[in-house]
């Protein structure tokens, strides 16, 4: 029996569990999960909504002409998204600035507080990364079809082709159309899941390397600073294929 | 290993990853909507207007200081061009003085020579008239002192012949030739 607990003992010293970073769970007490139980997710949800308000809002509360740090750092946010939706889809795609520097602002916080000790990152989760990307494609497609009408098929009929090739194209462009969902939310999920999983392994290593551990601390240093530059990257391509996208819907000929 | 087994068991039981456990799809949706709608109306009633006029407004303001600069910068050349034509103008009027004064003390000089010219002239011609009239009033008295001379040295050598007449008018016949 005592040879069974130091065994196990041992074996715990390398019972890494990256995954179990990514598990939710109720805030109060240990009961099950309803719709509406206030859970972890839910925490850093808003936590990440606290930022974007402490950023725009009280970082810019004081309207100055010479502005304060932090309403600089806001104006450069804010300039930032303005110049990308102005840049792609032109004047008429200022209409959605609210909803994308929305959803831009969401993405960036959720990521930088995952990289918190102990927090918990909700953009990992594909069910949040999900509900993302269906919203922006559903948003788009239907604001594709009130704008443009049947027009906006022409978006997958190539008209710059030879006309042999268009109804194989036609084909092409409507898979990957349907598709673009479901990359949108995996590679922000799938990204912040990997780099955390990584640091969560090798802080497992760490643990049981004693003196050695500086390998595997140095190595999480190193992750971290690449998953400080994913966190940034990832909010910004999520960002600007939404802007893509809506692209798309407003001027939907090739 | 029985404590063992029933911990692989559970560990088993458990889905890979807590990602795909679907029990907690509708807690996190309804969390994310949530968020996303609280987020979407500070973005869009009071942070966007508001970064969005101190923009506008630092924009105005700086376009505002350069145009004023300019009207500063037009004026200043305006104000020199002014003070150069200014400068020219004064420089020639200057000019046009001095050669007035030059002019009107050439004539103010030539008129007092001329005067004194003539006034040199009459009093050398009154002086001429007075000469004469002392040369000839000078000449009356010779010829009387010569006549009343001869008139003695007559007298005197031969008393008895005395003739005033014809001295006399030997005596001018010799101051004559």
């Amino acid at each position: 029996m005592s040879t069974d607990t130091t065994t196990e003992e041992a074996t715990s010293g390398f019972n890494i569990q990256p995954m179990k970073q990514f598990e939710i769970h109720p805030l109060f007490g240990d009961g099950a999960i309803h719709w509406y139980t206030p859970t972890n997710a839910a925490l850093w949800m808003g936590l990440a909504v606290f930022c974007a308000y402490l950023l725009l809002v009280v970082g810019s509360r004081g309207r100055a002409m010479v502005p304060s740090r932090s309403q600089s750092v806001a104006e450069m946010t804010y300039g930032f998204v303005r110049k990308m939706i102005e840049d792609i889809t032109g004047k008429e795609g200022l209409k959605y600035f609210p909803h994308i520097m929305t959803a831009f602002l969401f993405i960036l916080f959720a990521n930088l507080l995952g990289l918190l000790p102990y927090s918990f990152s909700t953009t990992s989760q594909i069910a949040v990364t999900g509900v993302l990307a269906m919203t922006v494609f559903l948003t788009v497609t239907i604001l594709g079809f009130v704008i443009n009408g049947p027009g906006f098929i022409k978006l997958f009929w190539v008209s710059s082709a030879p006309l042999a090739l268009r109804p194989v194209l036609f084909l092409i462009e409507l898979i990957s159309y349907f598709v673009r969902p479901v990359s949108h939310s995996i590679r922000l999920g799938g990204n912040l899941m990997a780099g955390h999983a990584v640091v969560k392994v090798f802080a497992g290593f760490a643990g049981a390397l004693g003196i050695g551990a500086i390998i595997p601390i140095t190595a999480i240093v190193a992750v971290y600073g690449l998953e400080l530059l994913v966190a940034f990257i990832q909010a910004y391509v999520f960002t600007i294929l939404t802007v893509v996208y809506l692209k798309d819907a407003l001027h939907p000929a090739h | 290993m029985a404590v063992q087994d029933v911990a692989l068991a559970v560990e088993a039981s458990k889905p890979g990853m807590p990602q795909l456990d679907f029990s907690t799809y509708p807690n996190q949706i309804f969390w994310l909507v949530v968020s996303i709608v609280v987020l979407y109306f500070i973005v869009s009633k009071v942070a966007l207007p508001r970064i969005g006029s101190v923009i506008e407004d630092r924009h105005n303001a700086i376009a505002n200081d350069i145009e004023q600069a300019s009207e500063f910068k037009r004026k200043a050349e305006e104000a020199e061009a002014a003070y150069n034509a200014a400068l020219t103008e004064a420089r020639a009027q200057a000019m046009h003085i001095a050669g007035v004064a030059k002019a009107e003390i050439k004539a103010d000089v030539d008129a007092a020579i001329a005067k004194a010219d003539a006034e040199i002239a009459a009093k050398s011609a009154e002086s001429a008239v007075r000469i004469d009239e002392i040369r000839a009033s000078a000449l009356k008295s010779i010829e009387e002192v010569a006549g009343a001379v001869v008139n003695d040295i007559i007298a005197a050598i031969m008393p008895t012949t005395s003739d005033e007449k014809a001295t006399k008018a030997a005596v001018a016949a010799r101051l004559k030739g």
